[in-house]
């Protein structure tokens, strides 16, 4: 472990390698959503686990280990996974034909402009000189603690976000429930 | 940049894949000589090169015990012709193997398989969130599996991917939740320091012998192995998601299926069943001369052996299970199980500190 941090941060290497997963994660998003070659959902679908599998990339580089494995475990090993289960059983024929609607575009357009607009308040707000330090270090009990004092309101708000989620699945899930 | 920690890297990669590649093509050849004796048949006996017939005594015995069989088996591979089937997706077709191998090349990355040798440790990386890092990968396999079905652009094969997909998800749940309790004993995540821990306070098995049943009937499902080979079930769905594969590709996925095993053997006997040390004779510390390195090593791969063994041993005494069956155990049986146990667990803990 001493070996390979030492090898992070000595060299320029960390450097070369931020901008080598940043440009992966750009082109694999656009390759989900505008890829010339295919316009397969579960090409798509591969392309975001590609993606997801980057930012953890980037992740580990910012020395949040956890994080990056998390992101793995949840978003490229779950979530998509039943994502291509669902979109492999719909009828995939009639969605490679189809048009891109006007209105779709516009309100692609304005998520994006909105999303841009607030990364540039931001980074307006931040000062660029200023050295970032890392706070948990991907210490997984450090994490931990924290999550479970600072920052234990909202991190209880989303345990019962995902609880009516999941409850809300089951209602939508059972037709005939007595 | 430290040349010195690149090289050993290199080096260590390198001999682990091939010490993983070679523990894969005997496991087969175990599998097939023990499936052999239950069945009370004799397995593969007479693959014979040139010039091993002269060898007196020796020569014969080995050619019995059908040592030469992988070899054969590989070539056969290698040389059949790489048939495509009209009508497939050409492009996943030939990805679906890549993927299903890879990830279970990378599980073994983090698993110490010795002390020191020397000065080098005997682990490729030593990531403080290896545990973490394990199932990352895992759950990337079903990619393999899922593609492949999908690929194949025939019934079967897709409804084996889909099967395997949701099977792999569901004990995914209960393989992850079952090692919590180790967590929580150990308080660390590193399965180097999970190892050191047990040398010191004996084997994890002493102290969640429920999470170890949980992880392996999970890890069973997990490689697709019967009981729970649902995904190619030959009776339902001929091949299921190799069904149009030949050659060197369909040789692919057992390799992963293999590797997955050999690998998760690893992971039990690394969280479990004290890893690379032995209570006695000394040998549960780091070792300090080569010979007691070398000890560790041979330890490490005679206790995944033993897990290796009982994979084997298991396909061939039980019949498969349903899919509901299947779906049952996972959901209604080894998860509440998995969470009571981590409450008992913390409990305990709690009272006794």
């Amino acid at each position: 472990m001493e070996n390979f941090q030492n090898l992070i941060s000595e060299t320029m290497l960390p450097d070369m390698m931020f901008y080598v997963f940043a440009a992966l994660t750009l082109l694999f998003g656009v390759l989900v959503v505008a890829n010339p070659f295919s316009r397969n959902p579960v090409t798509s679908a591969m392309f975001l686990v590609l993606t997801i599998i980057s930012m953890a990339g980037l992740f580990v580089l910012l020395h949040a280990f956890f994080l990056a494995a998390v992101q793995v475990i949840v978003y490229a090993g779950a979530v998509m996974v039943l994502f291509l289960f669902v979109i492999m059983l719909l009828d995939l024929k009639e969605e490679q034909h189809r048009k891109i609607k006007m209105v779709a575009i516009i309100a692609g357009l304005l998520s994006v402009g909105t999303i841009v607009a607030i990364f540039l308040k931001s980074l307006h707000a931040t000062n660029l000189n200023a050295h970032a330090s890392p706070v948990t270090e991907g210490d997984t009990a450090l994490l931990g603690k924290l999550l479970f004092s600072q920052y234990v309101l909202p991190f209880e708000v989303v345990s019962v976000l995902l609880l009516v989620a999941m409850v809300g699945v089951i209602l939508l899930s059972k037709k005939n429930l007595k | 940049m430290d040349w010195n920690f690149i090289i050993f890297s290199v080096v260590k990669i390198a001999v682990v894949i091939g010490v993983v590649q070679g523990m894969v093509s005997y496991t087969v050849l175990a599998e097939r000589k023990i499936s052999a004796w239950i069945q009370d048949r004799t397995g593969p006996n007479r693959t014979t090169p040139p010039f091993v017939k002269d060898i007196p005594v020796i020569g014969p015995f080995l050619i019995r015990l059908g040592v030469f069989q992988p070899l054969a088996d590989g070539l056969k591979f290698m040389f059949k012709e790489d048939f495509t089937p009209a009508g497939v997706r050409k492009i996943y077709f030939f990805l679906a193997p890549a993927i299903a191998v890879i990830p279970a090349m990378l599980t073994v990355a983090v698993i110490p398989f010795g002390s020191t040798l020397g000065a080098q440790k005997m682990v490729i990386a030593d990531l403080n969130v290896g545990i973490l890092y394990t199932f990352g990968i895992v759950s990337l396999g079903v990619y393999g599996i899922v593609l492949a079905g999908y690929a194949a652009n025939s019934k079967f094969p897709f409804l084996g991917g889909i099967r395997s997909s949701a099977q792999m998800i569901s004990y995914e749940i209960s393989m992850g939740l079952s090692v919590i309790p180790v967590l929580l004993i150990v308080g660390n995540l590193n399965l180097g320091e999970i190892i050191r821990w047990q040398a010191t306070n004996g084997w994890l098995i002493i102290y969640a012998p429920v999470a170890f049943i949980i992880f392996l009937v999970a890890s069973f499902a997990e490689t697709n192995r019967l009981p729970f080979d649902l995904p190619e079930a030959e009776t339902e769905l001929v091949g299921g998601y190799h069904t149009e594969y030949g050659s060197m590709k369909f040789a692919l996925f057992f390799l992963g299926e293999y590797s997955n095993m050999v690998a998760s053997a690893g992971m039990m006997v690394t969280l479990f069943f004290g890893g690379w040390t032995l209570p006695f004779w000394g040998l549960d510390h780091a070792a300090g001369t080569l010979a007691s390195g070398i000890a560790h090593i041979l330890i490490f791969l005679l206790k995944m052996g033993v897990f290796i063994v009982l994979f084997i041993w298991v396909r061939w005494m039980f019949p498969r299970f349903r899919y509901d069956q299947l779906m049952d155990l996972g959901w209604r049986r080894f998860l509440p199980l998995a969470l009571v146990n981590i409450l008992v667990t913390a409990i305990i803990l709690w009272m006794r500190a």
